[in-house]
């Protein structure tokens, strides 16, 4: 192995580039971020760059979002504990079920294997406006016996369970790209030893996977993070279950137009996704998917 | 405090629930008798999400296509749903932006991803600038529709600009535009934000990919004299293709779907509908269930090319191996 | 289960006054509205019976403050009968409520803000218990309790109200130009034509019909009352029942009427610019320029009243006021259109219909009305009890015998039109479509029963 070569594959032409490009990308967020900050009617008067000449800050919007409301809302940081509680166990349920189905659909032996990986596949395609109410209906009138339900409304279950059931499709089909590129000979040296699958499974492909786990696990925890449609199905609105989403779309206001409101709330909700992703950055060093162990 | 106790109690009781269904499975596959061993450990290892699967996706789908051929009242009506889509110049309008969005979001979000995760490979600063083109993927819809508000937002020529783009146009002397409101120029405003959320996940899975490219392969191709070009397509493409594949085949389902972003910025009017809306607006909103059913088979059709090629490099990786 | 309490609460009778007005404080400025009030006089609630750990869900759009102060409307309700008052509010109301009748989790009550919405879920419904008919015999018109009720079955009991069609205007600024408050339609257009003729820096009107998934609504409301003012009550009822098309050549006369104003980039769209940054102005942000001395006149419904900014005094010698959409045909009578909610039920335990009993009742209309920015139309509403000239104004306008009153139409459409085809056919109308061709679309899409 050589040592590491520093000098950059690209020029100073591509730098530039690099640089527009996350300028571009970056200044509408930042206009949010300055606008977050200034009165309300500084925010419909005129536009965010106006704060070079007028300097009126405020943290009043804030302020705004994170006083404890009526009676339906203790404060914003039960809707956060709430999020957390919701997205953590779905994105674990979600990466340990699609990484054991997707092992199998790359490494299991069984026929017509191929068709069912491509018709689960294809089951991203299920909008899933249309599979909340038939769901909704699953929990509620099936899963139960006599007065009790399996996933109880008013929990976290319920939720739980309907992320898992929608993440499914894409983490089999991103998991198993990368599962099927481990080089057979680890996992054949493996059986002649004679371990069964939970053992290559929770021994080899596991830690192998680590890379592929954590990437895919990022983009799991963010959709969730920022899922407001099965939340609103599924949750039942009060401060026990609700995410911090269906909070902010409701403190907007009655009437709509509270944009300066909206304006804190977002960069509220921002906070933990950012933080997640600096947190585990380091685990993206190797793919997501190709070129795993090749070469 | 004991609410937030409550909580977590929940979540650690949820979480041991799951491990315990998990470890039975295990359990059991790992004590299975040997005829048949291979079998029983196939299901156990796949049981638990394709019965969620079964439950939450393919029964909704099949009860889907069945609504798709019924009327408002639950009456078998045969074709009428599609014949009002394909007729009926509004959802005609829906199906064409569908096409431009999904032909356009993952060409130009899987390039521009592409294109920066090269050029800030191994630069000075790489996390930060990883990071600013990252964030829009951690905002979430509703945040994005605020934030692009701000940036298209129209007020007329005598008033204070408030939308950044429309500030521009007047310091160039230009008069403002409403952006969103011109068809069919104002698809193209929408399909930039969703570009500029999908760019952070492209960047990210292909800039972990140009970094599984092992060093020698580079190094070989520098010693030969290629120039940064070369490399990029001669090295780096053919590498990282399956990884290209895998973005390209995400970003168009999840663009097939594209709902929130028009829902919020638009709500589907000035001819900016795309089909998962309509369906939306359809189902839940007018009262037309059928209607938003045949549009949700016609998504599912729409994504029938995108399966069909994945089944074909399954086939072929099968061959290599 | 409802059992008796053993809990008895002996309270002085002059505290109902009291705590009247503890709420009211309140509701004006503090956020501590959560639970009852300390000295709930419950001899006023004693009819409901008493509850243990009772609970009733209720789920709505009401959100934000004046979610608050609705459920300071029950504080003491709860304190006396034990039930306690799970609320929910959500702007996703109008789509979440049908997915979640479907699915099972239907809320105990839902307030619904159309009847078109209420018929739609007639088939899950709980039809309303005697009592709370006979309160609404009592309380309200025969018209209201109509609203209510789907195929001759009597439903939900109307909640608050809200009198639309008002111009809100700046009197001073009245004054000093010297300009009349119009009592005709015609009066009305000339005064147009003379503020866009003579005024270099101020605009007629200013509008704003941007509602995120609803934009348009605020057209509706436009049309609806040249609609009733043009052709009368019954014209109006054969509109909304579809017995004349929706492209009748009378109602496409209304419809240019309006459009006469909203059309023409002369008299709209003060402070924003020209007639189409209507379909991009907040409607909550649309009425501002009148306070900048922008625009001279904007036309929104009493609600209005809470989106001027904070301080704003809403009075006939204040800031700004408001007059009513003055008639076509002066010898035609005073008519109105509003809109309101309604309060149906999913289940039928007796705590569900004691609360549904309590929300009908007069008493929580005065408890409610009290506490500021809202209205009602129950007759055992006392206009005193208003907050404001204008509620107290709306008020005696919706008792009053001669006033014939009209609900909003497009919220008695069935859904496919009135929350849908009627709100994107405004929006293509400002943005350059003919009323013909408007007009067409809309009829087109009415449902084939």
């Amino acid at each position: 192995m050589q040592k590491r070569v520093k000098q950059r594959l690209t020029s100073r032409r591509a730098t530039a580039a690099a640089i527009i490009i996350a300028v571009i990308w970056t200044v509408p967020t930042f206009g949010l971020l300055v606008s977050s900050f200034r009165p309300e009617d500084n925010i419909k008067g005129n536009g965010w760059w106006n704060v070079l000449t007028d300097r009126q800050f405020t943290l009043e919007n804030y302020a705004d979002v994170l006083s404890p409301g009526g009676s339906q809302s203790p404060n914003l940081l039960s809707y956060f504990v709430n999020s957390l509680a919701i997205v953590i166990p779905g994105t674990v349920f979600t990466l340990v079920l699609g990484a054991m189905a997707a092992y199998m659909f790359a490494w299991g032996r069984f026929r017509g294997k191929d068709s069912l990986f491509i018709f689960v596949f294809a089951l991203q395609i299920v909008p899933l406006q249309m599979a909340l109410i038939p769901l909704l209906q699953l929990f509620t009138k099936v899963l139960k016996f006599g007065d009790f339900q399996v996933l109880p409304s008013g929990t976290y279950a319920q939720l739980w369970v309907a992320h898992t059931i929608f993440g499914l499709p894409l983490a089999i089909f991103l998991l198993h790209n990368f599962i099927a590129e481990i080089p057979g000979e680890v996992i054949e040296a493996a059986r002649v030893d004679g371990a069964g699958h939970s053992t290559i499974f929770w021994r080899i492909i596991i830690p192998l996977a680590t890379p592929a786990l954590a990437s895919f696990g990022i983009f799991q925890f963010l959709w969730l993070w920022n899922d407001l449609l099965v939340a609103l199905v599924f949750s039942g609105g009060g401060a026990d279950v609700a995410p911090i989403t269906q909070r902010l779309a409701e403190i907007q206001g009655s009437r709509g137009g509270e944009w300066q409101r909206l304006t804190a709330g977002a960069f509220v909700s921002i906070i933990v996704p950012l933080a997640v992703f600096f947190g585990l950055q380091r685990y993206f060093v190797r793919g997501l998917l190709a070129g795993g162990l090749k070469g | 405090m004991e609410d937030f106790a409550d909580k977590g109690l929940q979540v650690v009781v949820g979480l041991a629930i799951f491990a315990a269904i998990i470890g039975l499975i295990m359990l059991v596959v790992d004590r299975a008798p040997k005829s048949g061993r291979e079998k029983l450990q196939v299901a156990g290892f796949l049981a638990p999400a394709l019965i969620l699967l079964a439950v939450g996706l393919v029964f909704p789908a099949l009860q889907t296509s069945y609504i798709s051929f019924t009327n408002r009242n639950g009456e078998f009506v045969g074709l009428d749903n599609f014949v009002w889509m394909f007729t009926q110049p509004e959802a005609l309008v829906t199906l064409r932006n569908t096409l431009i969005w999904v032909v356009l979001v993952p060409l130009l979000a899987s390039s521009i991803g592409l294109a920066y995760a090269v050029f800030i490979d191994r630069a000075r600063g790489e996390k930060a600038l990883k990071a600013l083109v990252f964030m829009p993927m951690a905002i979430s819809f509703v945040g994005a529709g605020v934030i692009w508000r701000f940036v298209y937002a129209y007020k007329g020529a005598e008033q204070n600009q408030i939308g950044l783009l429309n500030q521009i146009l007047v310091w160039l002397g230009q008069e403002p535009k409403q952006f969103l409101l011109d068809a069919p120029e104002n698809t193209f405003f929408l399909i930039a934000v969703m570009i500029w959320i999908q760019t952070g996940f492209a960047m990210v899975v292909l800039s972990a990919a140009i970094k599984g490219i092992p060093t020698e392969i580079v190094e070989a191709a520098r010693l030969d004299g290629a120039s940064a070009w070369q490399q990029f397509r001669n090295v780096t493409i053919p590498t990282i293709r399956g990884s290209l594949i895998v973005v390209i085949t995400t970003i168009t389902i999840g663009t097939l779907k594209v709902f929130d972003i028009v829902r919020t910025m638009t709500a589907g009017q000035y001819e900016t509908s795309v089909v998962a809306n309509e369906m939306y607006t359809q189902a839940f909103r007018a009262g037309e269930p059928g209607r938003g059913a045949a549009l949700a088979l016609v998504l599912f059709l729409m994504v029938l090319p995108v399966v069909v090629y994945n089944a074909r490099l399954l086939r072929k990786q099968k061959e290599i191996r | 289960m409802a059992k008796t309490r053993s809990r008895k609460l002996v309270l002085p009778a002059a505290a109902l006054s009291v705590s009247l007005l503890a709420l009211a404080g309140c509701g004006s400025g503090g956020s501590d509205s959560a639970g009852g009030s300390e000295n709930a006089d419950c001899a006023a609630y004693e009819s409901y019976g008493t509850f243990e750990d009772a609970e009733v869900s209720v789920y709505s759009t009401i959100v934000d403050v004046e979610a608050e102060r609705l459920e300071a409307t029950w504080a003491d309700f709860s304190e006396c009968t034990g039930i306690e008052v799970a609320y929910e509010g959500s702007k996703e109301f109008e789509t979440q409520i049908g997915v979640r009748a479907q699915g099972g989790t239907a809320p105990d009550l839902a307030i619904f803000p159309q009847p078109g919405l209420l018929a739609t879920q007639a088939g899950f419904l709980k039809p309303a218990p005697q009592e709370v008919s006979d309160l609404v015999d009592e309380g309200w018109s025969e018209d209201w309790k109509a609203y209510g009720t789907v195929d001759g079955t009597f439903y939900a009991a109307p909640m608050l109200a809200s009198i639309k069609g008002y111009i809100w205007y700046v009197p001073a600024t009245f004054e000093e130009k010297g300009w009349e408050v119009p009592t005709t339609w015609d009066e009305m257009m000339e005064l147009t034509e003379k503020i866009a003729s003579e005024e270099e820096d101020i605009k007629p009107w200013c509008a704003g019909f941007e509602s995120g998934e609803a934009t348009g609504w605020p057209g509706t409301d436009w049309v609806e009352d040249a609609v009733l003012r043009e052709n009368g009550p019954e014209v109006y009822d054969q509109w909304v029942t579809h017995e004349i098309p929706f492209n009748d050549p009378q109602i496409v006369k209304s419809f240019d009427r309006v459009g006469d104003i909203l059309k023409n980039d002369d008299y709209v769209n003060g402070g924003f610019g020209d007639s189409r940054s209507i379909l991009s102005t907040p409607f909550s942000e649309a009425g501002q320029p009148v306070l900048d001395g922008q625009c001279a006149m904007h036309h929104q419904a009493s609600f209005q009243a809470s989106n001027w900014p904070e301080g704003t005094n809403v009075a006939e010698d204040g800031d700004v006021w408001a007059f009513m959409t003055p008639p076509v045909d002066p010898a035609a009578g005073t008519a109105v259109t509003g809109g309101g909610e309604f309060i149906g039920a999913y289940t039928d335990r007796p705590e569900v219909q004691a609360l549904q009993a309590f929300m009908a009742s007069a008493d929580f209309a005065n408890i409610r009305v009290a506490l500021g920015g809202n209205i009602s139309a129950n007759k055992g509403l006392d206009p005193e009890v208003a907050t404001s000239d204008l509620d107290r104004q709306s008020i005696e306008l919706l008792q009053d015998p001669n006033t014939v009153f009209r609900f909003d139409a497009s919220d008695l459409m069935p859904g496919a039109v009135g929350s849908n085809s009627f709100w994107s056919g405004i929006v293509n109308w400002i943005n350059g479509s003919s009323t013909e061709e408007v007009t067409q679309t809309v009829e087109d899409s009415w449902p084939a029963s």
